[in-house]
């Protein structure tokens, strides 16, 4: 890790320790979204990569940062390698969570003529990719962290294939990913090769379908747009909205 | 009153008969009641700051018990489908029915006792003690017949768990009394009374000789006892509320709960009541003897009641509950040896002095 | 209760020695929840029992599932606050300020300094409100009622501060991009001053009450023990990984968003890892947030509540990961912004449904009673585990 300095707890007879809260991580320059879309990587980050890439080598596809966080993306068949170097050479021990993304352009809410009266957000209409990039549509994506080194964190995607979703399990390096792979297979369909049992997680088992891809409808919003193309009129003696605006 | 019990009433053995029936079944439930108001109800709520029990009638919150009741009169008797249904229906009888057979070796003054005739100024069965913890006993058959008719695995686990806790805690209550009973030459409670009225300490006579000066260790390991035979906290595995939701009660409602309700605080007050007559002296105030202690001898039974059982809910309120394994490891680990360890010096005691 | 079903032939040679066989107690599949007085509203545990001891057990969870990351996608940024305020009911403002956190970074504003402040205050409040009542609940589960209504009670005080500040007393809704709704109320510090000593009186209290019993320690030493490097790599966080002696506290050790490098502070960590030691450390901590609560109200600046922040709220494209140190553990939110005025999707990090996914592991073998004590100690909000 860039930074090993980590405070020993004074370990006092009881076995209870309280150490005061010293602060020793290097400054990390305030990322500059506001000159550029693509911040430039911080110093930390920077030898972070070139310890990732020592290990991982080919494997990393694209890399990028947001916010503290590296971003990585790897081969889909790495994937399970990549934890495995997280965990065991890079010292990530604890694992944040695990997800999928589906960058399929978000639907129009209420049909087109609702754009300019609901105040439900209007994303961009093309497929655009983020950190990191992507080949296709779906994305699993994974965060990994230290609690021996402060302000790191580790986010690795993967790509994956709309016709075949299939990607390596973590749960043999990462005990805790069961329940996410679980959630994260009920939710876009994402099968996790190796995973002990992929149940649903917190839809009943019948369910169809994966609610959290975008061609997943939300049908109450389909049917009721909210909040709705109900004219709110204003308070006595308020002036009206559209004049407020101007 | 006192008079009723014991004196020969006009009209035969069944008049008597039907008359101490009567007081019996009407002063079990006065007596958990007045418990279940003092302590349940005032006590715990000074003790937790609650407020909604010293809220309903005005002052004190005086028309919460009532309010209770009629709730609990009021609810709809549901047996569970899949219950044994007349089993299940006579599980809380037979619990109440041990505290009532309890009762009735109570002395509450001279003349008053419920069951034994009187002979030579002295009432009560002989086997007066040994007998009321007999009876206790019969409680775990109603506690069984509930968890197990209930068919509810939480109920089928606190009736086991109560049938093996109020048996090994029957052995620590008794081996406790054996000491009170050697002392005093005898199981009749009346005779218990009476050698700790009639008792010196070294010579003197002011307090007579209340038990639980000598048998201090006797009344220690008795109230313990005691409290894991009333399954309180913290013994209150049975019931385990946050485990077992209520144990072997949960498929109870309306009467039939109030039932348990009932056997659990009017034996709460048999237990406090026979404690106070073998570690304090009973009914009996010294140098107080003839009719008058007729008549202020349930006064001072209730006294010391009173006195008992605000140790038995003070702890119930105050301290949490341990494991089922650690509870047996008390009773045979600790209570049995210790209890065994004061017989024993409680005879050598006896045959020296 | 399971059926077993063994072939009789295989029993059969075993006839005349059928004495010398064991009898075989079938095992007991016990359903714990989704109704239980233990399970703080929805989860449901299946547990296998053998008598009483523990053999597997699988927790149910979903009864409470929401939807939050799909409904996210569908309101903007100041709508979603009203959502994550329900994550983890209990202590809601704390699950608003990384939210809020992210989507500052992401529009590059900054709260003004008095608006940062008070966003530390009532966080470290509702952090005091959650374990307040974890301290006095963890009593109830292991059998004491009164800690319980302790707990409730001085609760009561925090909770009548955020309202009296917010509005709210369960959801403030109180931030808002680039600051928050309006200032505190006139006499609030003074008021939130007394607070703060009475909670550090309650504090010992329940010091008394429940930790010093020793009932209590019998029932929850060495047991529900969490490895330090197991229990980070289930993701488990926040108190209930400092009480396996693991010293990382995202409020010093994260990404700073709220300056709780201005004050002095400390962390606690305990070496054992059991029940009592999570119980120890919340202890600890909620007296540390008290101290906390009264330095920051002495620093308190002065000055405007809200920063300059455009009319409509457009977040512009990139993305980010923003986590803090919520009463439960981390929380976090991974916002992907496409620059509409509301979020492309949201990853809602959540500390119980990581803290409870070591559940199966940490309840293998072990009694009943010591499943509730364990359950308790873990302490989970259910909001906070279903999203």
């Amino acid at each position: 890790m860039a930074d090993d300095e980590v405070t020993s707890p004074d370990v006092d007879d009881a076995g209870e320790t309280a150490t005061v809260a010293t602060i020793e991580v290097p400054e990390v320059s305030a990322p500059e979204a506001a000159e550029s879309q693509v911040p430039a990587m911080t110093d930390a980050n920077a030898a972070l990569l070139a310890r990732v890439t020592a290990e991982l080598g080919e494997a990393i596809l694209e890399s990028g940062q947001a916010g503290v966080d590296l971003i990585i993306r790897v081969t889909p068949e790495s994937w399970a390698r990549a934890a495995e170097v997280c965990r065991h050479k890079l010292g990530f021990d604890y694992l944040c969570f695990i997800s999928g993304i589906d960058w399929l352009p978000t639907p129009s809410v209420g049909g087109e003529d609702a754009e300019s009266d609901t105040s439900a957000p209007v994303q961009p209409k093309t497929m655009t990719f983020g950190v990191a990039g992507s080949e296709g549509r779906f994305q699993v994506f994974a965060r990994v962290s230290s609690t021996r080194v402060a302000r790191v964190g580790l986010t690795l995607k993967v790509d994956i294939k709309e016709s075949k979703p299939v990607v390596g399990s973590w749960c043999g390096t990462y005990p805790g990913a069961d329940w996410h792979e679980r959630e994260c297979w009920e939710m876009y369909g994402f099968v996790f090769d190796g995973h002990p049992s992929l149940r649903h997680l917190y839809l009943p088992h019948e369910f169809e379908g994966f609610p959290l891809r975008k061609d997943f409808p939300l049908l109450a919003r389909e049917v009721k747009p909210w909040p709705g193309l109900v004219n709110v009129e204003g308070m006595p003696g308020e002036p009206d909205e559209e004049e407020a605006s101007t | 009153m006192s008079h009723l019990l014991a004196f020969d009433i006009p009209g035969g053995w069944g008049t008597t008969l039907g008359i101490k029936t009567l007081i019996v079944m009407g002063l079990i439930p006065v007596g958990a009641l007045v418990l279940g108001y003092t302590f349940l109800l005032k006590m715990m709520s000074h003790m937790q700051s609650r407020v909604g029990p010293m809220d309903p009638g005005g002052f004190h919150g005086w028309f919460q018990l009532i309010g209770d009741g009629i709730k609990f009169i009021q609810k709809e008797d549901i047996i569970p489908a899949g219950a044994d249904k007349r089993v299940f229906k006579m599980a809380p009888a037979i619990v109440v029915m041990s505290t009532f057979l309890m009762f009735v070796v109570l002395p509450a003054g001279p003349n008053a006792v419920v069951a034994g005739a009187l002979h030579k100024g002295q009432g009560g069965i002989d086997v007066g003690i040994f007998y009321a913890l007999a009876v206790s006993s019969l409680s775990v058959i109603g506690v069984l017949m509930a968890g197990w008719a209930s068919s509810n695995k939480y109920a089928l686990i606190g009736a086991l768990r109560a049938a093996a806790q109020l048996i090994a805690y029957e052995l620590p209550l008794v081996l406790a009394v054996v000491g009170v009973v050697v002392q005093a030459g005898t199981m009749n409670l009346q005779g218990i009374v009476f050698a700790q009225q009639q008792g010196k300490i070294f010579g003197w006579s002011g307090i007579g000789s209340p038990f639980i000066l000598t048998q201090f260790v006797g009344f220690a390991l008795f109230m313990v006892a005691a409290q894991a035979e009333l399954t309180q906290p913290p013994f209150d595995m049975p019931v385990a509320e946050s485990e077992l939701v209520a144990g072997y009660m949960v498929e109870y409602t309306g009467f039939r709960f109030l039932f348990f309700f009932i056997g659990e605080f009017g034996t709460a007050f048999v237990y406090a009541g026979l404690a106070a007559t073998l570690f304090l002296g009973g009914w009996s105030i010294p140098h107080v003897n003839g009719e008058i202690a007729n008549w202020i001898g349930p006064i001072v039974l209730f006294v010391k009641i009173m006195l008992v059982a605000f140790l038995m809910f003070w702890a119930r309120f105050s301290y949490p509950r341990l494991r089922e394994d650690q509870l047996q490891a008390l009773a045979w680990k600790w209570l049995i040896p210790i209890s065994l360890i004061n017989i024993l010096v409680t005879g050598a005691l006896k045959v020296a002095f | 209760m399971t059926s077993f079903e063994v072939d009789p032939k295989l029993y059969s040679p075993l006839a005349d020695s059928q004495l010398n066989v064991e009898l075989d107690t079938g095992d007991m599949i016990l359903n714990i929840g989704p109704q239980h007085p233990a399970t703080h509203g929805t989860l449901r545990l299946v547990v296998r029992l053998d008598g009483e001891r523990v053999i597997k057990a699988d927790p149910v969870i979903g009864y409470m599932h929401r939807g939050y990351e799909k409904l996210t996608e569908y309101r903007t940024y100041p709508q979603i606050t009203t959502l994550v305020n329900r994550i983890d009911w209990l202590s809601s403002f704390a699950n608003e300020v990384p939210f809020i956190g992210a989507a500052e970074k992401l529009m590059n504003i900054e709260a003004t300094p008095r608006a940062l402040y008070i966003r530390t205050i009532l966080t470290e409040m509702a952090r005091i409100s959650t374990f307040l009542l974890f301290l006095g609940e963890m009593g109830l589960q292991v059998g004491a009622i009164t800690p319980a209504f302790f707990g409730f009670r001085d609760r009561e005080y925090t909770l009548n501060l955020i309202e009296s500040a917010t509005g709210g007393r369960f959801h403030p809704n109180y931030n808002r991009i680039g600051g928050l709704k309006e200032d505190l109320p006139w006499g609030w510090v003074a008021e939130c001053r007394n607070t703060m000593k009475k909670m550090l009186d309650s504090c010992d209290e329940f010091e008394d009450l429940v930790m010093g019993n020793p009932i209590f320690q019998a029932r929850t030493r060495g047991i529900g023990i969490i490895p330090a490097e197991l229990g980070a790599s289930y993701g488990v966080s926040g108190s209930n990984l400092r009480a396996s002696g693991v010293d990382w506290d995202l409020r010093r050790d994260g990404e700073p968003l709220l300056p709780y490098n201005e004050i002095e502070w400390k962390t606690f960590t305990h070496q054992d890892g059991d029940s009592f030691a999570r119980y120890w450390v919340r202890l600890q901590e909620t007296r540390e947030s008290a101290r906390m609560i009264l330095q920051l109200l002495e620093q308190l600046p002065a000055g405007p509540i809200m920063a300059k922040v455009p009319r409509i709220i457009k977040v512009p494209e990139g993305e980010i990961y923003v986590n803090a140190e919520n009463p439960l553990g981390e929380m976090g939110y991974y916002i992907i912004s496409k620059g509409a005025t509301g979020p492309f999707r949201v990853k809602i990090r959540t500390a119980s449904f990581s803290n409870v996914s070591i559940l199966p592991w940490l309840l293998q073998g072990i009694y009943v009673p010591d499943v509730i004590t364990v359950l308790a100690s873990l302490y989970f909000i259910l909001g906070d585990i279903d999203r």
